[in-house]
Parts: structure tokens; C-alpha cells; sequence
């Protein structure tokens, strides 16, 4: 049965989440050092992104995902179509681009670091790396994965390979594009979180939580990591937007 | 069944009236068509002529290459040997419009119903005005009540059908290939589609071939059913059906109309037996 409330159903896990937190610290389940309350923890958020730290932090991040994955995209999306658009190409280098996408990519920090030192081009260029071998994969699928009719029509109208190529294939990698960029954007925001944390970071959510660890701060370490967390939904849901706008067909 | 058996039921069949096509000279002239996939022929020294202006069903046991037969004559697929012409004229030179079974991967979804229809005078590198003006034409023409500014995939499946329908015939084909066009649609909806068909082709006269994996729609619509026989496909018969048109669902119940359908039946198991 559908009722109007339907639409906050989300909201009863939130505060379900938020009953059992109160209950943990109230009968302090948890030492209260390790665990604050909810209260103290979204003061320690709202102070933090308000004008604190935690703001200037959160936009660092923004920054390196945001570039890491604009950047992956830029090579992945043309190369994603040039080598899906025959299969033959692909399934030649479907070997390498597996094997490296199974990689963690957290793995080729030291290389990375060998090559561009201890700034942000390590950060975002592992986190670049690792995105696009997502988007890439993706696209490439998307492009071989095109519905044979569909092309198949464009070529019984007369369409030339390069037209099939942009009035088809290209529209019809959209949705697998999308589902490309939405976890390369995510691999990218972990990638850039983990980079913050260790490599010689001054700024960003990875320091922010691990500095507040050290201090600890507990509420500043919750509310980071909130933060983060924030961050990463906000992104996907960002993706899934821009998506129904622009691929209104997508899934129909 | 005995040869003189056969005779009489296709004399029953034509009922000694004077053939439509009588005069009508072939458009499509199919001469020594051979196909094979891997180790299965599919045709062999494979003749047909398909008579200008007619709608010929296309009908026979499954896996006999129906399909692949339109498919073949629209160069969808290569044939093996063979020479293919219209009206004297090679594929190449010939305008044609082909509709497929499956409507929802035939559209392009990302384009609205109107685009759909106008996309193959786009790659005509028609401009937009003279697109516009054709396609209005054709809606005119058609009667055809779908709001086409609507994406196909908020119409209905007919409705989809309908657009495909249109962006073959928009082109002025010379000849219109159908496979299986409605088998996708639920039965109400194919009565209905039949009945377009046939308007459409009354109104355009356009040469048509239709794949049809129903009987009663394959002879409904035809001017000739062209019956095939199981692999490798030779023509097991080629029925004229002469009813006037517009044809109606009182056709149905007519004595000739059940006297084709049966012959065609009757050709048709025995073609199945024989695998």
C-alpha cells in the first residue's frame, strides 16, 4: 500500500540510526571518549563547515576529485569510444585495462610520488588514473554493447560508418558513460581521501579526520568523516541528475 | 495429397478470375540467390519476381529463412551468389524503406517521434524546412493522429510502429520491407495495425514485402503469399489473393478468404511434414 508518507520513508533509518547512537552513548556502550554524542558531533560539523577548518578542508577535496575526474574523463570518454568502436581493438587491450583496474590504486602512490612528488599532482593523478580506467571500461562497453538493430537501421537509411559512429553509437554509450562516471567520481573522492591522510597533506577530509584523530577530537573526527560521507552522496546524486537530464531515455 | 488434389484446390483458390497483377511487369527480379551460414543452406538457385504495386506476404515453417529472404534482397546481409535488381537497377540506385520487428531498438530513443521520421532525409542532407514539409506531408497523407513531438518511448508500442512505419515510407521508397512487423504487439493492437498497413499501401501503392509469421495476417494483407519450404527455401507456392480493398474483418469469413488460408494451410504442413 502507497501512502504520502511514502516519500520519508528514508528518514525513518536516519533516525532509527540516530535512537540507537543516543542509546550507545547514554548507556555508554562505547567509551565516551570514542564515541561522542550525536549533538556534539553535528555541533562540531556545523562549527567546522561554517567558517572552520572542516569548510576549508571539504573544499580541497572538492577540488582534487573534481579535477581528478574531469581530467579522467577528458582521456577516458575519447579513447573509451575509439577503442569500443571495434571490438577487435578492444579485446586486445582488454587485458592490460582489466589487470590495472584490478589494481588498487592505491598501490601506485610510491610510483606516482617517484614521479610528481609530494604536492597535489599525486593526488590527483592517482586519482585520475583509477577513475579513468572506470570510465573507460564503461564507455568502451557502452560503445560495443550499441543495439545491433539500432545500428543496423542507421545503415539501412544510409548512414555512413562515421555518421552511425556519431548519431548512434555515441548516444547509445550515454547510459553505460554515466554509470562510467558515477564510480569513477567515487573512486576518485576515496583515492583523494586516502592520499590526504598520508601524503605529506596539509589541507583536505583525509587530513582533516586523521589529524583529528591524532589530536583526538572526537566530535571533529565524526563530524569529518560526515562530512566525507556527504560529499561522496552528494557527488553520485549530482551524476544521477545531470543523467536524467540528459539521458532521459536512459533504462526506457 | 494427390497432384490432381493440389490443382483443384488452387483452381477453387483463384476461382478463374483475372489476376490482378495480370499486367503489373516485376519489380523485383531475385535470380540465382544462394546463401549459406557456415554448414546450413539456406538458398540455393533461389528465383522470385515480385510484381510492381503488390504486397506480397512472405510466409513458411520456422528457420526456413524468411527473414533472411527480405533481409537478402535489402542488403541487410550478403548473399553468397546471385543477382538481386530492381526495376532493373541495382540495390544501390534503389530507394527503399525497411521496417523492423523489434520498434524499441529500431528508434532512436534519444531523439523525439518527428526526429525519428526525419532522420533519414537528415542523411538525404535535406535542410530542416523541406524535412518539415515532408514529413507534415506524409502525417496528411497517412491521417496518422500521434503527437510526434512525444519521445517514442512514451508512446505505445503500436504508436512505435507507427513511427518506424513512417520513417521508412518518408523517403518515397519504391519498395517497403516489413519483418515481422506487429508480432511484437499484443492482438488488439495488431487488428489495428493491419488496417494502417493497408491504408498506408492503398494510399501509397508503394511496393511491399511482408514478413509474417501469422497466416491470416500474411493472406489478409497480400496480393500474393509467397510460401516457402523448409531448407534450403524453394518456393512451395506463390497464392494470389485478389479480394478488393480495403480489406475488413467481414473479409475474413468470406468463402474465398477461407479457401486461400486453407490452401496456404494445407501447402504449409505439408512443407513442415516434409522436415
Amino acid at each position: 500500500m502507497k501512502t504520502r508518507l511514502d516519500p520519508y520513508l528514508p528518514i525513518v533509518g536516519v533516525i532509527g540510526l540516530i535512537i540507537v547512537w543516543y542509546l550507545a552513548v547514554w548507556y555508554e556502550v562505547v567509551d565516551k571518549v570514542l564515541l561522542p554524542s550525536p549533538s556534539d558531533t553535528l555541533r562540531a560539523l556545523w562549527k567546522g563547515m561554517s567558517g572552520g577548518r572542516l569548510g576549508f578542508d571539504f573544499w580541497r577535496t572538492v577540488e582534487r576529485t573534481t579535477l581528478a575526474t574531469l581530467i579522467a574523463a577528458a582521456i577516458a570518454i575519447p579513447l573509451g569510444i575509439f577503442l569500443g568502436a571495434s571490438e577487435r581493438l578492444y579485446r586486445s587491450v582488454e587485458f592490460v585495462i582489466d589487470f590495472f583496474r584490478s589494481t588498487p590504486a592505491s598501490a601506485m602512490f610510491p610510483l606516482f610520488l617517484v614521479l610528481f612528488g609530494v604536492g597535489d599532482e599525486t593526488k590527483i593523478s592517482v586519482a585520475a588514473f583509477g577513475a579513468a580506467l572506470v570510465i573507460l571500461f564503461n564507455v568502451a562497453y557502452g560503445v560495443m554493447n550499441a543495439r545491433k538493430t539500432r545500428l543496423l537501421a542507421a545503415k539501412v537509411m544510409g548512414a555512413s560508418r562515421l555518421r552511425v559512429l556519431t548519431d548512434v553509437m555515441l548516444l547509445e554509450s550515454l547510459p553505460q558513460t554515466f554509470v562510467g562516471l558515477r564510480n569513477g567520481v567515487s573512486l576518485a573522492l576515496v583515492i583523494v581521501v586516502v592520499a590526504e591522510m598520508f601524503i605529506g597533506s596539509t589541507d583536505g577530509l583525509g587530513h582533516r579526520v586523521f589529524e583529528a584523530q591524532q589530536l583526538f577530537a572526537m566530535p571533529d573526527m565524526y563530524a569529518a568523516i560526515f562530512a566525507a560521507g556527504a560529499l561522496g552522496y552528494g557527488l553520485n546524486l549530482l551524476f544521477l541528475l545531470v543523467e536524467r537530464r540528459f539521458v532521459h531515455w536512459s533504462g526506457k | 495429397m494427390t497432384l490432381e488434389g493440389e490443382i483443384a484446390s488452387l483452381a477453387a483458390v483463384s476461382g478463374g478470375k483475372a489476376a490482378k497483377d495480370g499486367g503489373a511487369p516485376a519489380h523485383v527480379t531475385v535470380r540465382g540467390l544462394c546463401k549459406r551460414f557456415n554448414d546450413a543452406i539456406v538458398y540455393d538457385r533461389f528465383d522470385l519476381d515480385i510484381p510492381r504495386g503488390n504486397l506480397i506476404s512472405v510466409f513458411g515453417p520456422n528457420g526456413c529463412g524468411k527473414s533472411t529472404l527480405i533481409n537478402l534482397i535489402a542488403g541487410l546481409i550478403a548473399r553468397d551468389a546471385g543477382e538481386i535488381l530492381f526495376g532493373g537497377k541495382p540495390l544501390r540506385d534503389t530507394k527503399f524503406g525497411y521496417v523492423f520487428q523489434n520498434y524499441r531498438e529500431a528508434l532512436f530513443p534519444w531523439l523525439r517521434s518527428i526526429d525519428n521520421v526525419e532522420y533519414p532525409l537528415k542523411l538525404m542532407k535535406l535542410g530542416k524546412p523541406e524535412r518539415r514539409a515532408r514529413t507534415e506531408r506524409l502525417v496528411a497523407h497517412l491521417g496518422v493522429k500521434i503527437d510526434l513531438h512525444r519521445y517514442p518511448y512514451e508512446l505505445s508500442g503500436g504508436q512505435q510502429q507507427l513511427v518506424s512505419i513512417m520513417r521508412a515510407l518518408v523517403v518515397e521508397p519504391e519498395i517497403l520491407f516489413l519483418d515481422e512487423p506487429f508480432s511484437a504487439l499484443d492482438y488488439e493492437m495488431t487488428l489495428f495495425m493491419r488496417d494502417q498497413l493497408q491504408r498506408i499501401f492503398v494510399e501509397t501503392g508503394t511496393t511491399t514485402v511482408l514478413v509474417s509469421h501469422d497466416l491470416e495476417e500474411a493472406v489478409y494483407l497480400a496480393d500474393r503469399v509467397l510460401l516457402l519450404s523448409r531448407r534450403p527455401a524453394r518456393v512451395a507456392d506463390y497464392v494470389r489473393y485478389d479480394a478488393a480493398r480495403p480489406r475488413t474483418d467481414a473479409t475474413l469469413s468470406e468463402h474465398d478468404f477461407v479457401c486461400v488460408k486453407a490452401h496456404c494451410l494445407e501447402i504449409f504442413q505439408r512443407e513442415v511434414r516434409k522436415g
